[in-house]
């Protein structure tokens, strides 16, 4: 159980990849897919940003109470900062997805996965 | 100068995606002679600095002046070096190939291509140079995304083909970065240098993250290099993306990502975990077998050449799995050497096809015939060329990367890999001699030569059959054909100097613990 | 074993001079005159530079020159040692020769892609004479490749559904052959250190366990086999014979499988070497395939119509006599051997010069067909019958003087089932080429009106060979002292007397 509270946000990092990854294997729709892979790649997120918490720590922003005697005070901002760029990248991931979708539906008038491989194998 | 030299290639190639996006506003015919000068300029700096490297070592830059493991530094080692010279250089000739192409490919699409090919190039070159394992993240992500748009701008269905890319490659790319989120948390740290002297610190062979860390990294690589079985994106991107992004991402795309995975598990994680703590290379070594044979054996089954060429593809990073996963000095040196010819057969091969599309309107095998001989000379010589450096026939370059894996398997006594890399020679004959019999001698009236009707992937229908079929008719204009002969000596001259490729460049690259 | 070596670049001369002569060929296609000088003088070349190697290697000496490193370790390396001058001599020699004759054969029948078939002869002889001279394994395999894909044009000549299909057998056989012949190199260099051919053989002091050296035995085997037609590896050769008659000739008389044979001796003594053969056991595993070969070869060529089959399996078993002589161990089974490399090429060539000026002028391929036709063409049958009789061992013919050494070899490793073999199989030649012989003189020929003998620049050709295989016999070291030679390098390799 202590094992279980204890690490309760890996729990939920995983539980997050689960969907995710079945969203981007068993769904038909594209757009399903799309949203997998962002719920995917926000689990990700979220574990990066899981690790920079620290007990009793503050945050990482200069506070003259406290001072620079110790970095146990203030939480890790690093694993934010690289976290910004993945997110930049997911959207920009999310952006071109999207464009290539529209280009598909206008070509083939459906996102369902199935039709199109069929249309794609009839060529 | 040679200092910043690491930081200028990455420079030259935004500096050029941003001019040239420009260019579509007032300049259009500036967009194709910018692209290939970036290349060209990269290339003459990668060259100068493996050639630095060579006699003084490794380069490092440090950006912003921080210095590492604090802040990001580009490095480059005669690894990065050997990769980056290669890739550039293979670029470069490629874009000189694709003035003429794109004309008649992508129509009006052709300023926005240039751009993102060099956004392509700047993620590519990127990844080689950096030395900080986020930092190639972002350069992954960056050159992926430009290859899903390089991808999608090609034929009926190339859109789609390009989202199930994106999706896989996503994936992937997220597995990475997973995995990098484990051994960040262990270690502090995310600089590659820094985490070789760290992570045997861990005692890593019982720790699970350290564990869990490598098999997610791996795994991410892997979708990106299209280790069987995570090839499924290959295929139709390859064979669906316009003859430029084909003969673009297909030398040194999987390239690129073979390095990441050579420079993450021998140079970083260490030779010692990854072979005999934690099987991750026997796994690689079986998947890589596997898809040697099952590339061949499907590519033996096209009947469109490009389509071919992408399980032929499928196939040959095999090799360099196989390579990487014998963990001994021969067994490196073949992968290695094994980037570099198989960069340049099959970049020979795709420009090939890219020819035979222009002016032939097609390059569905079930329709060559030996009008194609005599019309386009150059070409088809150029292309048995490259068939018989890929069977692995000596002196061209092939017959070398074999022969150092087969070296290394029999000094690991893997009969089994042997007897893979013997046996799938083979099977590369048999496809390859399939198109040179059609091209050399299947007579343009005989329709009952093994003909199979294809899908018909003709979006340029010529007329072949009222052409004047005399020498060199057919044959395409100095700036086709130039690259492609190119491709083709060097694939001789590779073959016969490559001891002295092995010599200066290789050998000295080879990490410690093999 | 002192081994005298001098630096010279002849050997590099001798394999590019007719490399040099294919682009020459390939732009004078409109010009067949022009074209075929080319190739005249390409050969004749070739010819002298190997000729002027032959003093020095009659006194023992070996032409050596290191090219360039093609492997960290490996050198790209030609060395003319007396084996090698002896197999370059005959090959270039019989160039010359076969030259002339393709130029009566292609124009006589009206042949078509004349330059692709001149320009792919040249790069076979080119990659023959780099065989011949090579110093280390690595070498002969680059070589042999070479060999492999320029003979292949010429295999797949006619063009038609059966030669297409002929040339992927071949190709089949003989890549696979390479691969073989490529893990066999890259074991011994591992468990050696060293693949370079030395006299006696390579491995020194290393030992390795039976199984290792019988699986390293079997994979050089199957590498070199194919190409010397031990069976069952041999069945590319009668499909082979779907090529024009000068190919057949030189090249699978010559050529091709006297490259292959050339390799199992160079595997038999110069990479193995007679101590570790016996030791292991491996001369007995080559003796059985061989002996099986030849009666076998022989056997089937008695149920063959078609002449140039039956001259492809002829050939088959006496290729195995030369891998018989070398399993023998002996000095005179090596000499015998190394002599039958030369005398079988002569009268083997004789043959198919017949058969195809027979196809040429008449049309006809069948031996059933052939009644009658020495009256028509009576030098062309009569140097058949030099070649036939030759085959079968009869003096003054040079292959009397190799049998006898083969057979002298047999007895002096006490094989006598060996020389039964030799016995038996002499007498089966005699049973298939008699009745050839017997019909072209004794038998009625039908449809032979207004014919005459065939074009001169084949029947000459034809009619050299025949005396020189004569000649060769009554003096087998004239002009070019292939005894001599030949026993020098049997020696160097049992380091006994032969007599």
């Amino acid at each position: 159980m202590e094992f279980l509270l204890g690490h309760y946000s890996y729990f939920f990092v995983f539980v997050l990849l689960c969907i995710g990854l079945y969203a981007v294997l068993f769904m038909r729709n594209l757009v399903k897919q799309i949203i997998g892979l962002n719920i995917f790649q926000g689990a990700i997120i979220l574990f990066w940003v899981s690790c920079a918490v620290k007990w009793n720590a503050t945050v990482p922003i200069y506070d003259p109470d406290i001072g620079l005697g110790s970095t146990a005070l203030y939480i890790n901002p690093l694993p934010h900062t690289l976290m910004l760029t993945a997110i930049v990248v997911g959207v920009a991931t999310t952006g071109v997805a999207y464009a290539l979708l529209i280009i598909i539906y206008k070509h083939y008038k459906t996102v369902d996965e199935e039709k199109l491989i069929e249309e794609m194998k009839r060529w | 100068m040679v200092r910043n030299a690491p930081a200028l290639i990455p420079v030259i190639y935004l500096t050029a995606c941003l001019l040239i996006a420009l260019t579509k506003i007032k300049y259009r015919q500036y967009a194709y002679p910018m692209a290939v000068a970036a290349a060209a300029l990269a290339s003459a700096v990668s060259v100068g600095m493996l050639v630095h490297v060579v006699r003084y070592g490794p380069l490092h830059y440090h950006f912003g002046g921080w210095i590492p493991p604090l802040g990001i530094e580009y490095s480059i080692d005669h690894l990065s070096g050997f990769v980056a010279v290669v890739i550039n250089i293979v670029a470069t000739i490629v874009l000189v190939h694709s003035l003429h192409v794109n004309k008649i490919e992508l129509v009006r699409k052709v300023v926005p291509y240039y751009s993102v090919a060099m956004l392509l190039m700047l993620g590519l070159n990127g990844i080689v140079i950096t030395g900080d394992f986020f930092n190639l993240f972002v350069f992954l992500e960056i050159a992926s995304l430009a290859s899903y748009g390089l991808v999608a701008t090609g034929e009926r269905g190339s859109a789609f083909a390009a989202l199930r890319y994106l999706i896989l490659g996503t994936v992937g790319a997220s597995f990475y970065l997973l995995g990098l989120g484990f051994l960040y948390i262990n270690t502090g740290s995310l600089n590659m240098a820094d985490l070789a002297l760290i992570i045997p610190l861990l005692q890593p062979h019982n720790d699970p993250a350290i564990i869990i860390a490598l098999v997610f990294m791996v795994v991410g690589i892997a979708i990106k290099m299209a280790i069987f079985p995570l090839h499924g994106w290959l295929p139709d991107a390859y064979t669906l993306a316009p003859s430029t992004t084909s003969a673009l991402i297909a030398p040194i795309g999987t390239k690129v990502a073979s390095y990441i995975l050579i420079r993450a598990l021998f140079f970083v994680y260490g030779a010692n975990l990854v072979s005999k703590g934690i099987p991750v290379l026997t796994i690689l070594g079986w998947l890589s077998a596997a898809g040697i044979i099952y590339g061949s054996i499907l590519a033996i089954a096209q009947s469109e050449l490009k389509r071919m060429l992408a399980y032929s593809s499928v196939a040959q990073v095999g090799y360099i799995g196989l390579g990487v996963s014998m963990a001994n000095p021969l067994g490196f040196i073949g992968a290695v050497l094994h980037v570099v010819n198989h960069a340049t057969m099959k970049a020979c091969l795709f420009l090939v096809a890219a020819n035979m599309r222009v002016h032939m309107g097609h390059s569905d095998i079930s329709r060559f015939d030996s009008s194609y001989r005599v019309k386009m000379p150059f070409t088809m010589a150029a292309f048995t060329v490259a068939a018989i450096s890929m069977v692995g026939l000596p002196p061209l370059a092939g017959f070398f990367s074999k022969w150092y894996l087969a070296l290394a398997t029999i000094e690991n006594s893997q009969w089994i890999f042997l007897g893979v890399i013997l046996v799938s020679s083979l099977l590369n004959a048999v496809y390859f001699f399939r198109v040179i019999e059609k091209v050399y001698m299947k007579s343009p009236s005989d329709k009952t030569v093994n003909d199979q009707h294809s899908g018909g992937r003709d979006d340029h229908q010529a007329a072949p059959e009222e052409e004047a079929v005399t020498f060199g008719s057919g044959e395409p204009g100095p700036s086709m054909l130039v690259p492609v002969i190119i491709f083709a000596v060097a694939l001789l001259l590779l073959g016969i100097f490559n001891a002295v490729i092995v010599t200066t460049l290789i050998k000295p690259m080879i990490p410690l613990g093999l | 074993m002192n081994e005298l070596i001098y630096v010279s670049h002849i050997p590099l001369y001798a394999v590019l001079v007719s490399m040099a002569a294919v682009p020459l060929i390939l732009l004078s296609s409109s010009k067949p005159n022009l074209r075929e000088t080319w190739t005249i003088i390409a050969a004749v070349s070739k010819f002298l530079l190997v000729l002027s190697l032959l003093p020095g290697a009659l006194e023992g000496r070996s032409a050596a020159l290191h090219l360039l490193e093609i492997s960290p370790g490996i050198d790209l390396a030609l060395k003319a040692d007396p084996f090698g001058v002896f197999f370059a001599l005959i090959s270039s020699g019989l160039w010359i020769v076969t030259s002339f004759y393709s130029i009566g054969y292609v124009r006589g029948n009206q042949e078509h892609k004349q330059t692709r078939y001149f320009a792919s002869f040249a790069m076979c002889l080119s990659a023959t004479m780099g065989i011949a001279f090579s110093a280390n394994l690595l070498t002969f395999i680059i070589f042999y490749e070479i060999l492999t894909i320029s003979t292949y044009p010429l295999v797949i000549h006619k063009e038609s559904k059966e030669a297409i299909s002929a040339g992927r057998q071949y190709l089949l056989y003989t890549l696979s052959a390479g691969l073989l012949l490529i893990a066999g190199a890259a074991f011994t260099y591992l468990a050696t250190g060293t693949i370079d051919f030395k006299a006696g053989g390579l491995f020194g002091t290393v030992v390795l366990s039976q199984g290792a050296m019988t699986a390293l035995f079997f994979l050089f085997l199957g590498g070199v086999g194919v190409k010397a037609g031990i069976m069952p590896l041999h069945s590319w050769l009668p499909v082979a014979m779907i090529a024009p008659t000068p190919v057949s000739a030189l090249l699978h008389a010559v050529a091709v499988v006297k490259s292959g044979v050339f390799g199992v001796i160079r595997v038999v003594g110069f990479v193995f070497g007679p101590e570790v053969m016996a030791a292991y056991g491996l001369n007995i595993i080559l003796a059985v395939f061989a002996g099986a070969t030849i009666l076998l070869a022989s056997f089937i060529a008695f149920k063959q119509d078609n002449l140039k089959r039956r001259l492809a399996y002829s050939t088959v078993g006496h290729l195995s006599y030369i891998v018989l002589g070398a399993a023998l161990l002996s000095p005179a089974g090596f000499l015998g051997g190394m002599l039958h490399i030369a005398t079988h090429a002569t009268m083997k060539i004789t043959l198919f010069f017949c058969a195809g000026a027979i196809y040429v002028n008449l049309h006809r391929e069948n031996i059933s067909q052939l009644n009658g036709i020495a009256k028509i063409m009576p030098w062309t049958m009569g140097a058949f019958i030099v070649g036939s009789l030759g085959l079968a061992g009869v003096p003054p013919i040079n292959g009397f003087v190799s049998k006898w050494f083969l057979g002298m070899g047999a007895l002096q490793s006490d094989q006598l089932v060996v020389l039964a073999i030799f016995l038996i199989s002499g007498l089966l030649n005699a049973g298939y080429f008699f009745p050839i012989v017997y019909r072209a003189y004794f038998m009625k020929g039908e449809g032979l009106e207004g014919h005459g003998e065939a074009p001169r620049f084949m029947v000459v050709p034809l009619v050299i060979t025949a005396i020189l295989s004569l000649l060769l016999g009554l003096c087998p070291d004239l002009f070019f002292h292939f005894h001599e030679l030949a026993s020098m390098v049997a020696q160097s390799l049992t380091g006994g007397m032969l007599l």
